[in-house]
């Protein structure tokens, strides 16, 4: 079952990409689509059983065995790997059939299915490996993945440009990833989690020698990880390529670049919980750097006007969220924020998605407005989706997904009573009062206001047919009640039967000091929500002339955040422009001035001269000069034998 | 099958073909590269299915040479015809017996002119590739691995493409004739001190210090040369370049192994001393070479060029691997120069698809190639993906364990090589969009048909290969691991060997 869960997809990759042409466009969206829900419906299973059940592996054979480093293809099955399971395979499933309906009027229909299967497989092979290597290919595999499908529309420039650059910006993290698993392979002698974890208590306090210098292991080690999930997770610093990515179809957004594997870093730091326990340098970066994230991203989503990339920098910002939470030990909440967060914004990407095919492509919300009527059904799975990112809801009664598990995370952060838990504390409010506005914003530009968009697209407005609105609708029952229901199992009553070994202990005892900040933390998140809010709706609706005034008045900061602190430009001075001239230089001055003209070049001219003087013997075929040569050094060798022997 | 001379007779089946087709094809011109054609194909394909035995009938179990065969030649100098192959050198046989026929199937239409010659000149090649490989006596080695140089030679100075295939096909000629001719002179000097030529003896022969220093130079010289190592690499560009398409598929496929052959034949484990002492610039060599190829592979405007400068680099984690004395450095660095046989091969012959159409091997003249050539683009796209070294594919695995044997000896050289996963897929990546994504706009390029049968036929056996090495690639390791298991036990004990009679020295040199 765990096999077929996770191949499934794959099957259908396989069929599609092999026979596509002979079972055609219908058949193959059938196919890719039938395979994914059969995975969705088998996870689902797998996820019930696991409930209070010893994780086991099953192994499939051997991948890499080289001395001690000994690699297997196998799925690992636990509480942690149950939830991702069922996550990936749900959000995939409903993404799929979305997608029958928003992909109909593209010609390639099967390589758009083929590569959403395939993703689908890297990302279920990702979560259930037993070992880092494995865990490396699904890494890789959906970073393959997203750049097929970010380029997918190759004719673009931009488009094919943003694949490349997302593929390369994740080589950096994985650079760093490769390092560690090295690492750990020299520390540990294995890359089996289950002996890494086993082996993890004595190594506490090992140092060993890393360029160089003397450093406590595990720190490196983490840090090397962490550097991966910083790339695939869009941290500060490796963000930049995710929302260049946005050039993707909308419902690969969705998938890929929202609701699986962008969270794949987060699910990197949980799953290798209980080492980063015993690296608590590690743990502060990893929360820094999650708590910077969420705050830059936030501003920066301020002030974008294109819906996607406002939607893609808050969900690099809830990706902050949820590394803050892994930073101060918080692994379940963390864990729970990523499942709700896949809900309502796979819900917000294919809201989204379904605005821009109501508004035939159209991407810019100065062009969008006053289509609510229009579109009601959108317009309230995109409240839906907004209401749940937000947080909203009645402290202890009941609210939206995002409500549960991002004020666990603030809670956690607060009560992990250290300086970086209490920095996170605040840059997380900060950034929640910055998620409330901009959502309302981008929804008050979208749908409300005055039609900007002109008469031809406004005539062509239009609900999209039931087969969008059918994933939407299950997405959003996922972001109302996915909160309430899982809490209790996630970061509430029952929280360590849930998990089991799956996690680090440390996170229930993070999560007990979260159960007890005083009332204001609890209530804090959702007054800075409703805020948000009413400021957005202040700005948008009551007086609308008070944008343009704002950032007249914010000009320097308000250029800041616009050009997105001005990081692309940064490391295209640093990085990129330099790189070419350095490979240019050392091709015509290195190779060709440098090698050749001391070396061949020099030498050939010398003898050239020499071989004027013997021109006579020269026949001018090549061939001739190749005998000459193989004479003379078999000549040569037959006489020294023969005079040493003689 | 014990008795059957099987490594002797999958070396001399292709000469024994080219001497059919010398004297067989004869007729018209068209007759005649017909029939050199089908003849080259079906001898090289009796070949490789002579070669199939060798794998099958291989004992993983042990270290010891295998198939041998010994003949004595000169019995008064103790040079004897002894073949026989063992973990490391076995595969590498095989390597050439697949590549062959695909070379020949990949020249069928190219090659219009002289198809004989070419073809005869091919099958000495593969003759001389394979011999190099099996030959367990110095000087059968040196004969034949001179001997890959002149048909190379005359692949490329008769059948190349560009004006410039003279110079190039010197350029070749001259930097691995410098290097051969100081390994000749190691040759002489191992046989005055060991009194054999005889490889096995030669392995179990100590030479002194100070001579293990400069037959370890000497021999540098000749493989450094072959690999290509910075900063002796400027030839294989020049090369490439002119070569033909099948020429550049046995250059990079199998020619740069023979240098990394020859270190784990023959700098490793018989100067095991001198190799310690020149391990850090082994390992700066070959890191320089990593980012400095990288960055010029970055720049570069002909794709041959590039994928040139992209075999570089990754013949840089060849050297790094073995060199670390690991066993996953060694594993891996044997994995990478099959893998790269295999992957290289199939990028340039991939090159040659989109060279035979158009006759430019300039990037900016190709583009939007996706849109009338889907099948080219999905099998580029492989082969360009496991030359980044993407997990499930060949070029992972090599690169991985090579660097997981690095971090365990100097971090250092972990670190800086591992830059070159992100400059090489920097750069094939780049070469693929500027290739296969985009419009469709220039004029010459909409007439392309998609991949022929033929065409296809040729990258076939390549597909399987670059996931079976990826998918399972225990298939090869076991091969390889008790020869390599024994390379490195003997290299531990000779370096044990010596610190010890060192200490012995020192005691008595202190009780005097």
């Amino acid at each position: 079952m765990e096999v077929a869960a996770v191949f499934l997809p794959l099957a259908g990759y396989l069929i599609v990409a092999l026979f596509g042409r002979t079972i055609g466009d219908k058949g193959s969206m059938a196919i890719t689509t039938i395979g994914v829900s059969l995975a969705m419906v088998l996870s689902i299973i797998i996820f019930f059983n696991q409930i209070g059940a010893e994780p086991y592996t099953v192994t499939l054979f051997t991948w890499i065995s080289s001395g001690t480093f000994e690699v297997a293809w196998a799925l690992k099955i636990d509480m942690l790997t149950a939830v991702m399971l069922a996550t990936v395979n749900i959000v995939s499933a409903m993404v799929h059939i979305y997608s029958v309906g928003y992909m109909h009027h593209d010609k390639a229909k099967p390589k758009f299915f083929a590569y959403l299967s395939l993703f689908t497989f890297f990302m279920l092979m990702l979560v259930s490996a037993d070992n880092l290597v494995q865990l490396y290919f699904g890494w890789e595999g959906v970073g393959l993945a997203s750049y097929l499908l970010i380029g997918f529309w190759h004719e673009r420039q931009s488009a094919s440009g943003a694949a490349v650059k997302a593929f390369l910006v994740n080589r950096v993290g994985d650079f760093g990833f490769a390092l560690g698993i090295f690492a750990v392979f020299v520390l540990f002698g294995s890359v089996q989690y289950d002996a890494i974890f086993a082996g993890a208590g004595a190594l506490a306090d090992a140092r060993f020698e890393f360029l160089g210098m003397e450093f406590h292991a595990l720190t490196v080690a983490c840090l090397l990880l962490f550097m991966g999930a910083m790339g695939k997770s869009a941290q500060l610093g490796l963000h930049t390529w995710l929302p260049d990515a946005m050039e993707g179809p909308t419902p690969v957004s969705a998938l890929i670049h929202a609701a699986t594997m962008v969270t794949a870093g987060v699910f990197m730091v949980v799953r290798l919980s209980p080492l980063f326990e015993y690296a608590p340098i590690a743990l502060g970066f990893v929360c820094v750097i999650g708590a910077a994230t969420a705050f830059v991203a936030a501003t920066i989503g301020l002030t974008q006007f294109d819906i996607k990339r406002v939607i893609a920098y808050s969900t690099m910002s809830q990706l902050g969220y949820m590394f803050f939470a892994a930073g101060v030990s918080a692994y379940n909440a963390a864990m729970f924020h990523l499942m709700t967060h896949a809900f309502f914004k796979a819900l917000l990407f294919l809201g989204a998605g379904s605005v821009i095919h109501a508004l035939s492509d159209e991407q810019d919300m100065r062009k969008m407005g006053g289509i609510w009527r229009m579109i009601p059904y959108t317009y309230a799975m995109m409240w839906i989706g907004s209401l749940a990112l937000a947080g909203i809801g009645i402290p202890g009664l009941f609210g939206f997904a995002g409500h549960y598990s991002k004020d666990l995370i603030l809670e956690s952060a607060y009560g992990a009573h250290s300086f970086v838990g209490d920095l996170a504390f605040w840059l997380g409010i900060a950034a929640a009062i910055m998620t409330a506005f901009y959502s309302w914003r981008l929804l008050f530009l979208t749908f409300h206001g005055t039609p900007r968009a002109d008469d031809r697209v406004m005539a062509h407005v239009h609900e999209s047919p039931w087969i969008m609105l059918g994933p939407l609708v299950v997405l959003a029952l996922g972001a109302i009640f996915a909160g309430a229901l899982g809490y209790g199992a996630f970061g509430g009553y029952s929280m360590e039967t849930f998990w089991g070994d799956s996690i680090a202990e440390a996170a229930f005892v993070a999560t007990e000091a979260a159960h007890h900040v005083p009332f204001w933390v609890k209530v804090l998140p959702v007054i800075m929500g409703l805020s948000g809010i009413a400021l957005a709706y202040l700005f948008y609706i009551q007086m609308p002339h008070l944008p343009a005034r704002t950032v007249a008045a914010a000009g320097p900061v308000n250029r800041l955040f616009f050009n997105k602190w001005y990081f692309d430009e940064i490391y295209d001075a640093v990085f990129v422009r330099p790189a070419m001239v350095i490979g240019r230089g050392l091709w015509k001055g290195g190779d060709g001035a440098i090698i050749d003209g001391l070396g061949p070049d020099g030498l050939a001219a010398t003898t050239r001269r020499a071989a004027r003087r013997v021109a006579a013997l020269q026949t001018g075929y090549v061939y001739h000069y190749a005998f000459v040569m193989l004479i003379g050094v078999v000549v040569f060798v037959s006489w020294y034998l023969y005079a040493v022997s003689g | 099958m014990g008795e059957w001379p099987i490594l002797s007779l999958t070396t001399f089946v292709p000469i024994v073909g080219a001497g059919f087709i010398f004297l067989l094809a004869r007729g018209s011109a068209e007759t005649v590269a017909r029939n050199s054609r089908y003849m080259a194909l079906w001898t090289s394909l009796i070949t490789f299915a002579l070669s199939l035995f060798i794998w099958f009938e291989f004992d993983r179990s042990t270290a010891e040479f295998q198939f041998v065969e010994h003949v004595e030649w000169f019995p008064d100098l103790g040079i004897a015809y002894h073949m026989g192959v063992d973990g490391i050198s076995m595969m590498f046989v095989l390597l050439c017996t697949v590549l062959v026929p695909v070379c020949v199937l990949a020249s069928w239409e190219s090659i219009k002119d002289r198809v004989k010659e070419y073809m005869i000149s091919f099958l000495i090649l593969e003759t001389m590739m394979i011999g190099m490989f099996c030959a367990l006596d110095y000087v059968v080695f040196y004969i034949f691995f001179e001997g890959v140089l002149i048909p190379m030679f005359v692949i490329i100075g008769v059948w190349g493409s560009g004006s410039r295939r003279v110079y190039a096909a010197f350029k070749f000629f001259l930097f691995t004739l410098l290097g051969s001719i100081l390994m000749l002179l190691a040759l002489l000097a191992m046989y005055l001190e060991a009194g054999t030529t005889d490889v096995p003896t030669l392995l179990a022969t100590e030479f002194g210090y100070e001579m293990q220093i400069w037959l370890w130079l000497a021999m540098f010289a000749s493989f450094a040369v072959k690999i290509p190592m910075w900063p002796v690499h400027t030839w294989l560009p020049d090369a490439h370049v002119e070569a033909p398409t099948a020429g550049s598929v046995i250059l990079a496929g199998v020619l740069l192994k023979m240098g990394g052959y020859g270190f784990l034949r023959f700098s490793i484990p018989m100067l095991p001393e001198a190799t310690e002492y020149f391990t850090p610039l082994v390992y700066t060599l070959s890191v320089v070479a990593i980012i400095y190829t990288s960055l010029v592979a970055l720049a570069q405007e002909d794709m041959k060029k590039l994928i040139a400068y992209s075999s570089i680099a990754h013949m840089g984690f060849v050297t790094i691997g073995m060199f670390t004395l690991t066993t996953q450095g060694i594993h891996g660095s044997i994995f990478q120069m099959l893998s790269h046989g295999v992957v290289s091969a199939a990028l340039f012959l991939a090159v040659g698809v989109v060279y035979d159409r158009l006759h430019s091997r300039e990037i900016a003249r190709y583009g939007g190639l996706w849109n009338n050539m889907p099948r080219y683009g999905i099998v580029f796209m492989i082969f360009m993906l496991a030359s980044v070294g993407l997990p499930g594919t060949s070029g992972f695995v090599g690169e991985f364990l090579s660097l997981v044997g690095a971090f365990q000896v100097n971090t250092w050289v972990a670190f800086l090589a591992s830059t070159g996963v992100i400059l090489g897929a920097a750069y094939m990546l780049y070469l693929y969009r500027r290739v296969i994504f985009g419009r469709l706009v220039k004029e010459d390029l909409k007439g392309f048909s998609d991949l022929s049968f033929r065409e296809m036929a040729v990258f076939a056996p390549l597909l399987v290969l670059v996931f079976w090495m990826g998918i399972y690639p225990t298939s090869f390791i076991d091969v390889m691991d008790a020869s390599v298991a024994q390379l490195i036990e003997n290299y531990e004990a000779a370096l044990q060997a010596a610190a010890d009679r060192e200490a012995l020295d020192a005691a008595v040199a202190a009780s005097q």
